[in-house]
């Protein structure tokens, strides 16, 4: 393409049939405690 | 609402699909003709709008390249996950699999900003007994149902100031993962001032993750974090963070602070923990009420904005020489992450999550211990008020009314409900200093990787 370049192709939709395991780490284990950041938590199914 | 967000941002056009989570970088002339797009224009009305400023041939191969992406899913992509988030949270058996152990209520610091006020929260001086400690661990074992990854955080006041507890706490609960088929992921905050090599060497040995309290340079940390007659904290704990980040290889740590109102210059302390040594560094925002004389305001925000900014850039700089470190709200995986559930569904505080006061009541996280319309059980009864994990979990950003047209709503999953209570009186509320904020920070995450990939 000219004139876009994509930096990702994940694609959220396609979570959404194997997702849900809910063994990923709690939010606020990690290092929030006073905020709620989740889009920086890693997938256990990897 | 559209299905884009779009913003420039250190020379890179940028623009997140929302609902696909793709990132494309895009030129002037698709930037400018992105929105006619959304708005249903063909390639002839666009043309017509932008001919001044651009040639036809451009904005007509852009109109078709824009269009491809459509086709393929990664732009203007439709928000299908609201039916599936209710389908989802109805079905889900309820199980808790992470707990914060109020192993002390009691501290050997006067932060000015705790919100624990000085480890008591509004109650009393308490040390947790290995007794309720075991009864939690039995609890959350008990209610984990299919969980293997149970994650259990010694949190305080100061967890150290009962130390014997903790590490008897770690025994059993290493004793009972065997005979369950569990796996206990055992995490300790601290504020260093009881730190010494044998808490050091049992941490590297039994917990995966360790948070270092500590604020940045040494005269703002000193003023937030004196102890109780005053004096600063800074030169006694400094050095054994350096010791215990570099025993821990720099990794599964965070040196994690907060800044306030009296430093909005906040980057620098950032850069002072990475120049120290530090690789896993958290600094965030105070949450307090605007009466405080240390609170963020509203007209703070813009030099907050201008900090991100600025921190973001060096980042950049540092990483492309190799002298690269994390800075926790700057993370972002474009290819991972976690899948549509867990960011729909937030923090999974008062459900999965639960906080145990010394004596053994639970609340649904931390920051609600003390207001005692959440008390929701103990480790004797378990979950007495059903009803309190019931409107924990119907909260995610189709019930929040502010989430549901943020774009953001992916990353923070509907924001603290703590937050949301403190400020709003309502945990489907929010907190409107920390979302602007939050789409500071993942904007420039976003733009961060940007500049990585074009280098």
């Amino acid at each position: 393409m000219e004139h876009i370049k994509t930096l990702n192709t994940k694609n959220l939709q396609n979570t959404v049939k194997k997702g849900g395991c809910g063994e990923c780490q709690t939010s606020c284990q990690s290092a929030c405690k006073t905020s709620c950041t989740v889009g920086n938590q890693s997938c256990e199914q990897k | 609402m559209s299905l884009i967000h779009r913003y420039k941002s250190n020379g890179f056009n940028i623009v997140l699909d929302i609902n696909s989570g793709c990132i494309h970088l895009v030129d002037e002339v698709t930037y400018e003709v992105l929105p006619y797009l959304e708005e249903g224009l063909g390639t002839e009305a666009i043309a017509e709008k932008l001919e001044n400023k651009y040639n036809r041939e451009d904005i007509e191969t852009s109109v078709r390249e824009c269009n491809k992406l459509k086709e393929d899913g990664m732009l203007f992509t439709k928000d299908v996950y609201e039916n599936v988030i209710e389908e989802f949270s109805n079905n889900r058996q309820t199980v808790v699999k992470a707990l914060c152990l109020h192993i002390a209520h009691d501290c050997n610091l006067a932060c000015r900003y705790c919100f624990a006020e000085e480890g008591e929260y509004h109650g009393r001086r308490a040390l947790m007994s290995y007794e309720v400690g075991k009864k939690a661990l039995d609890f959350l074992i008990a209610n984990s149902g299919s969980r293997k990854n149970l994650e259990v955080d010694f949190f305080g006041g100061e967890p150290l100031m009962n130390w014997q507890v903790v590490k008897d706490l770690v025994k059993y609960g290493r004793e009972q993962e065997k005979l369950h088929n569990k796996k206990f992921r055992f995490t300790l905050t601290t504020n260093g001032v009881l730190l010494n090599d044998e808490v050091m060497e049992f941490c590297n040995k039994e917990m995966g993750n360790v948070v270092l309290s500590v604020d940045g340079r040494k005269e703002v940390h000193d003023y937030m974090r004196p102890f109780r007659k005053g004096a600063g904290s800074y030169d006694l704990i400094m050095p054994k963070f350096q010791k215990f980040a570099e025993s821990r290889n720099q990794d599964k740590y965070y040196v994690r602070g907060t800044f306030t109102h009296h430093n909005l210059d906040f980057s620098k302390d950032v850069l002072h923990l990475a120049d120290l040594g530090f690789k896993q560094i958290s600094v965030e925002p105070v949450v307090a009420a605007d009466t405080e004389e240390y609170a963020i305001r509203e007209e703070d925000i813009p030099q907050i904005m201008e900090e991100y900014d600025t921190l973001a850039k060096e980042m950049i700089k540092r990483e492309k020489e190799g002298k690269g470190f994390n800075f926790f709200h700057f993370m972002i995986d474009l290819t991972g992450g976690p899948c549509v559930y867990k960011r729909l569904s937030g923090c999974g505080s008062g459900t999965e999550y639960l906080a145990v006061t010394p004596w053994g009541d639970f609340y649904p996280c931390h920051q609600f211990v003390g207001e005692e319309q959440y008390l929701m059980g103990n480790v004797d009864e378990g979950i007495t008020k059903p009803e309190i994990q019931k409107e924990f979990g119907g909260c995610n950003v189709y019930t929040k009314k502010d989430c549901k047209d943020c774009f953001a709503r992916f990353y923070c999953s509907g924001g603290c409900a703590a937050n949301a209570f403190h400020f709003q009186g309502d945990i489907k509320g929010n907190y409107e200093i920390g979302c602007e904020l939050q789409r500071k920070r993942v904007e420039c995450a976003i733009m961060i990787k940007a500049a990585l990939a074009c280098d």
